[in-house]
């Protein structure tokens, strides 16, 4: 093939559905048709305009070739694997499905992307983690980039307050690799007359990251994450924990006795302080096993958040905090001195309320059918409690005071016991089976949430827990559990865990009646 | 019309002689159709065509001055029957839908329209949405210009040759008293582009001529004898009419090339794409120099056998690039070529793929295997293809595999999701339920998170797939369908026979108050005032109207209620169908009205309250119970803040809208308590000043108070 002959410049972009895709690709054509260029655009918008994966595709040919060989360019209408210079993409995801697509190609290709995430609905939807691996796309997308800008365009456009459409022609624009003026590209900004303000502000945010010197723009590391706050008695227990626990285990210690005092007293984390120790007893005498004390530290975070479960109690504590209203207020972008009134929608049922009483009454309405009705009269509806009226601020307070009685309510009896029995499983595990007894520790991942969601996932818990003793008569029975837990963060209706169940010989699922309407 | 404003496209409208209009295809069609001296214009709604429709109703007043008329249409067979009005009058007529789903709708009258012939021309503007993107099953237009012979017009997607064709096609009508079809492929609507415009013209003859003078001619009845003679008549003088005008008028084009003994032939639509595939074989430049001749079929039907027989006479093989399946063309011109026995070979489906877009790496692959087959040397002359032209190597498919699929969705603040969360909830009760599902924003119910729905059958026809399913059982059948598809046909197809066969199920109207999946049309259920048309009427009345006793109108947004209507629907001892009318406004159409509104009132120094939603992330456990009920764009996730967890937690981003629905799955779905309604006050009263003052004053020495004994406890050492 010749090389020599001419050529349309051609640019695919990447888009989500609402994105802006559009007007990006009006500005390109409006900037390349001031810069001399014929320029050309097409998209197939249609049903992806609704948050689907879309592609725009331009071409531009300089006017004056044309002219020169008396003749009209035809311009190809979709872009071709292997033959596109430049690649925007809005988003990390999309600028790897470019890849996918065959639109980058080594030593030619030019890719422009936004390094942020806009999570797809399969990764939203997962029971656990269901996120792609980002870093991953990120590195090939910039190993076959011939040159890669990529930052945070999202970011950059809200400081803006503009459209990520206008930071990307920013981008374009700064890192030259349209051979187009930069006025040409703000004029078309300024033609389209909408928010014009905003978006050029957006464009020069992106242009001077773009053409910051010659050197490929990389993402920054994102910061860390942050802790629960200090607390003068929580830290003299750190002091303890790094007296008389291994090093590899004081990041989740420390973190775990500030969670465990916020959450209730000292005492209760002293208490998991010991219950931890009798753990690293067992880790100790296996040393050989993990040298990283795998056990302690695994069971160590998993026994701070099942000690820290979710109860009423907890959730009042949590949303009258000061610090939380800040947080709100800086979520939703309040002004300061702007007025925020904040409303929680609460819907405890019977189980819920009877968690926080004492343990004696709490199951005396649960085992009775008259008591639980009457009380069932008043969970019929959720509520809505605003928390900054002194109403909502003194119902809140009132349940959080509960905190003092936490120790008595029928919730911490039936917790206290699920702990202590999974607790003394991994106590009596490690020493036969160190990986079995870390993977069994693992499964508190299970039991998370609130009503039903912690109904099922407790449900699933004790499912594996009865399973164990089959497993481990299997091979790798490590590995098994490790599946099962898998299975049961697969699906809602625990289908894959009857399936991985039925496979270790466990019983079958228990089926209730047929679910239906009853013949009218 | 919509909410939606179309002021700068119906500026492009206006331009006259010689000024250069640069815009989308599809636009250039609208103004073509002005030039051509149109009386009245008529069509339904759907991608990639819409924005012919949108820019004509808010043209009333150009159209006014012109003396056009112009509707939009309840279905497509009512923009067909239209073009009745040119059976007997002088009038030139356009149409516009969405194909082959428009066509099938229209093809009755169609057929009786084309059987009648025409007096004045009439051009039907055919949305190919066939390919990338597509949302209908994969068809070809092709199909219905054959059966009724009516003609195919398929320009090069080049404005100037779209724009022309639309032209001859009223011209290459009247000559030939046929229906005249312009297919055009979703790229070749939306490719942006430039064409010398000319002047509008007003049309010769309107449609207050037609009613000053009335005429009827009994030979234009569909009835017998005359049906037979319309079929002689269709044979012997419209089709050698037709193929006159065409090879006279030079419709088709001939582009030369250096190789004389083989050349391709390629419908209009393909061209740019099969030239691009060219220049990547090194056979053409970007000028459209080619080496191998080209024969260009603007017009694909009717077929014009002496160009065809022209073109191959003296090759040994031709190619021919022609799209979709069956392979019409290639079998017409095998066909034409064996009668008049030209000896020359014809490659196409054999060396091109069967089904499918043709994509410039397909056509470059066609062309090459074409090339070993029929021109050895140029084939090594031309080289390999570039490596991975095909989409990927190794790592782009491993890369494949860790990359989402990103499919459709339902909007921010959907309306239709909150009833399909009620849907769900209902499925956790008593298991799945048999649901019959329509076209619609509502279709994509049937994908993640909802997954509700057993089959898609057509616009309006929710309701009407579900007739075999609804017979009384202990567990009803449900069918849904939207506004739009009511009105479209739903009425009289879905519940006019629900209620006649006495249907024992569940029929849901989605009333979101516009034909919202394609491009938010006013329907006329839709609460918009307008001039010369007449909305606001009411769905209820309508079905009741029609015989149904059992009818449930909701607040979707309300999803306590939603569930409640739902399960009793499923129970009620009530005969026939049972028909639940869920109400909210699209969203997407809304924010378009209000936001404006929003920001004027805030100018002006108002007071409004925004509200929108968030989720604590202490309190969230990560489980996204939430996400798989609501699917909500705005409800996404973030890294968990909590050390000591790592799956990530549910986060509300600011293009929330507040419509609640996020509050009202928390408690229908007693989920969990993380959610959070934040309602930001702009431009407070003085009162509002003074509550908050007082509140924020207690409420601060009460967590004092509440905090104190706590701090205390805390710095307890035993």
């Amino acid at each position: 093939m010749n090389d020599e002959r001419p050529k349309p410049i051609s640019v695919a972009i990447l888009a989500m559905g609402g994105q802006g895709g559009g007007v990006l690709s009006d500005w390109l054509v409006k900037a390349g048709e001031r810069a001399g260029f014929i320029a050309q655009s097409t998209s197939v918008p249609g049903v992806a305009q609704r948050t689907g994966a879309t592609v725009y595709y331009l071409e531009f040919f300089p006017r004056a070739q044309a002219a020169q060989a008396g003749k009209a360019p035809v311009l190809a209408l979709m872009p071709v694997p292997q033959d596109v210079d430049i690649v925007v993409a809005g988003e990390l995801i999309e600028a790897g499905r470019a890849i996918v697509r065959g639109f980058v190609t080594p030593g030619r290709t030019a890719v422009i992307t936004s390094d942020h995430r806009d999570y797809a609905i399969s990764e939203r939807m997962a029971m656990g983690d269901g996120r792609a691996d980002a870093a991953h796309i990120l590195r090939v997308v910039e190993q076959r980039a011939a040159r890669f800008v990529c930052f945070d365009m999202d970011a950059a456009a809200q400081q803006c307050a503009s459209a990520i459409s206008a930071v990307l022609l920013g981008a374009i624009a700064g890192s030259g690799v349209l051979p187009v003026a930069r006025n040409h590209f703000e004029d078309a900004i300024r033609g389209s007359g909408i928010a014009v303000e905003g978006n050029l502000r957006g464009f020069a945010s992106g242009f001077d990251r773009a053409s910051h010197g010659a050197a490929q723009i990389r993402p920054e590391p994102r910061a860390t994450t942050p802790a629960t706050p200090a607390n003068a008695a929580a830290e003299k227990l750190i002091e303890r924990i790094k007296a008389g626990f291994p090093e590899a285990t004081w990041a989740t210690l420390s973190e775990a006795v500030r969670r465990l005092v916020d959450y209730q007293d000292v005492p209760y984390a002293e208490e998991y302080l010991e219950r931890v120790a009798t753990i690293l007893k067992v880790d100790e005498s296996r040393r050989g096993e993990d040298p990283g004390y795998r056990l302690t530290e695994t069971t160590a975070r998993h026994l701070a958040l099942w000690m820290t479960y979710e109860d009423a109690i907890r959730v009042a504590d949590l949303k009258i905090r000061s610090r939380r209203i800040e947080r709100v207020r800086e979520e939703v972008r309040a002004r300061p001195n702007q007025i925020v009134y904040v409303t929680e929608f609460m819907h405890p049922r019977v189980q819920e309320i009877c968690d926080v009483l004492p343990a004696m009454l709490g199951r005396a309405i649960m085992d009775n059918r008259v008591p639980r009705a009457i009380l069932g009269l008043f969970c019929r509806k959720g509520r809505r409690v605003t928390t900054n009226t002194v109403r909502g601020f003194l119902l809140l307070c009132a349940i959080a005071g509960l905190r003092r009685w936490r120790r008595y309510s029928l919730r911490y009896e039936t917790e206290g016991g699920h702990i202590q029995s999974w607790l003394s499983t991994i106590n009596t595990l490690a020493g036969s089976d160190y990986d079995l007894a870390v993977e069994v520790a693992r499964c508190q991942q299970l039991v998370k949430g609130y009503g039903d969601t912690h109904t099922r996932g407790m449900s699933s818990f004790r499912r594996i827990m009865a399973a164990l003793n089959r497993v481990r008569q299997l091979e790798e029975p490590a590995a098994l559990i490790a599946e099962l837990r898998q299975a049961a963060l697969a699906d809602e209706r625990g289908e894959h865990l009857d399936q991985a169940l039925s496979r270790v010989g466990g019983p079958r699922p228990v089926t209730g009646s047929k679910p239906g309407f009853q013949a009218a | 019309m919509a909410e939606r404003s179309f002021k700068n496209e119906i500026e492009k409208l206006r331009l006259g002689e010689g000024d250069e209009f640069s815009g989308e295809g599809i636009l250039a069609v609208t103004k073509a159709l002005l030039q051509a001296g149109v009386a009245y214009i008529g069509g339904y709604q759907g991608s990639p065509i819409s924005h012919l429709i949108d820019v004509f109703n808010d043209a009333q007043d150009l159209l006014g001055e012109m003396g056009i008329h112009f509707e939009s249409s309840a279905n497509e067979a009512t923009a067909a029957a239209m073009l009745a009005a040119s059976i007997n009058y002088p009038l030139r007529g356009a149409v516009a839908w969405k194909s082959t789903v428009g066509t099938n709708v229209a093809s009755d009258a169609l057929a009786n329209i084309a059987s009648a012939g025409v007096r004045g021309g009439v051009l039907i503007i055919v949305g190919e949405d066939y390919g990338e993107g597509s949302s209908i099953m994969q068809e070809r237009t092709h199909a219905f210009a054959m059966k009724s012979q009516m003609w195919l017009l398929d320009p090069r997607p080049n404005l100037q040759c779209i724009t022309d064709m639309a032209e001859n096609g009223f011209e290459l009508s009247e000559a030939s008293h046929t229906p005249v079809m312009m297919q055009m492929r979703v790229r070749a609507c939306h490719v942006y582009g430039t064409f010398k415009a000319k002047s509008n013209r007003r049309p010769a003859f309107t449609v207050s001529d037609a009613l000053d003078a009335p005429t009827r001619q009994l030979d234009r009845i569909i009835l017998p004898p005359f049906n037979y003679e319309h079929e002689a008549e269709k044979v012997h003088a419209r089709w050698p009419a037709a193929v006159q005008f065409i090879e006279s008028r030079h419709l088709n084009e001939f582009i030369v090339g250096e190789a004389d003994d083989i050349g391709i032939i390629v419908t209009g639509g393909l061209y740019n794409n099969l030239n691009r595939a060219l220049e990547l074989t090194g056979c053409a430049d970007v000028f459209g120099n080619t080496r191998l001749p080209i024969y260009v079929m603007n017009v694909v039907y009717p077929v014009v056998d002496n160009e065809v027989i022209g073109f191959c006479r003296g090759k040994r093989a031709v190619l021919i690039v022609e799209e979709g399946q069956p392979d019409y063309l290639e079998q017409n011109i095998n066909t034409i070529l064996r009668r008049n026995d030209v000896q020359t070979r014809i490659a196409g489906k054999d060396v091109l793929s069967l089904s499918g877009e043709y994509t410039v790496r397909v056509i470059e692959k066609g062309v090459r295997a074409f090339l070993a087959a029929w021109a050895p040397q140029l084939s090594a002359e031309v080289g390999r293809s570039s490596p991975g032209a095909d989409g990927g190597d190794a790592v782009a498919q491993q890369l494949a595999d860790a990359i989402p699929v990103r499919p459709s969705g339902l909007c921010t603040g959907c309306p239709e999701r909150p009833f399909f969360s009620a849907m769900k909830l209902l499925e956790r009760e008593v298991g799945p339920l048999q649901a019959s599902m329509d076209i619609g924003c509502h279709s994509f119910a049937t994908l993640d998170p909802f997954n509700i729905g057993n089959t898609i059958t057509g616009y309006g026809l929710g309701p009407a797939s579900a007739s075999a399913l609804m017979i009384p059982h202990r567990k009803r059948a449900l069918s849904v369908m939207g506004d739009g598809g009511f009105w479209h046909n739903g009425l009289t197809t879905g519940v006019g026979n629900a209620v006649e066969n006495q249907h024992d199920g569940v029929i849901v109207i989605v009333d979101n108050g516009y034909s919202a999946a394609t491009g938010g049309q006013w329907i006329p259920s839709s609460r918009a005032e307008a001039e010369q048309r007449r909305y606001r009427i009411p769905l209820a009345d309508v079905v009741r109207a029609v015989g149904v006793r059992w009818v449930k109108q909701v607040r979707t947004y309300d999803i306590r209620r939603s569930l409640q209507a739902l399960r009793q629907a499923m129970t009620t001892r009530t005969k026939g169908p049972k028909v639940i009318i869920a109400d909210g406004e699209c969203q997407l159409n809304r924010q378009r009205r209000i936001k404006p509104q929003i920001r004027a009132r805030i100018d002006a120094g108002k007071r409004h309250v925004r509200e929108r939603f968030g989720v604590d992330p202490e309190t969230c456990t990560g489980d996204h119970s939430c996400i798989r009920l609501s699917g909500c764009p705005s409800l996404t996730i973030k890294d968990n803040p909590d050390p000591l967890r790592s799956d990530p937690v549910a986060h509300v981003v600011d293009s929330c809208v507040g419509c609640g629905v996020c509050g009202e799955v928390a408690h229908a779905a007693v989920l969990c308590p993380s959610f959070y309604r934040a309602d930001i006050l702009f431009n407070p009263t003085a009162w509002d000043r003074v509550l908050h003052q007082v509140r924020t004053r207690i409420i601060t020495s009460l967590r004092r108070g509440f905090e104190r004994p706590r701090a205390r406890e805390s710095g307890q050492s035993p």
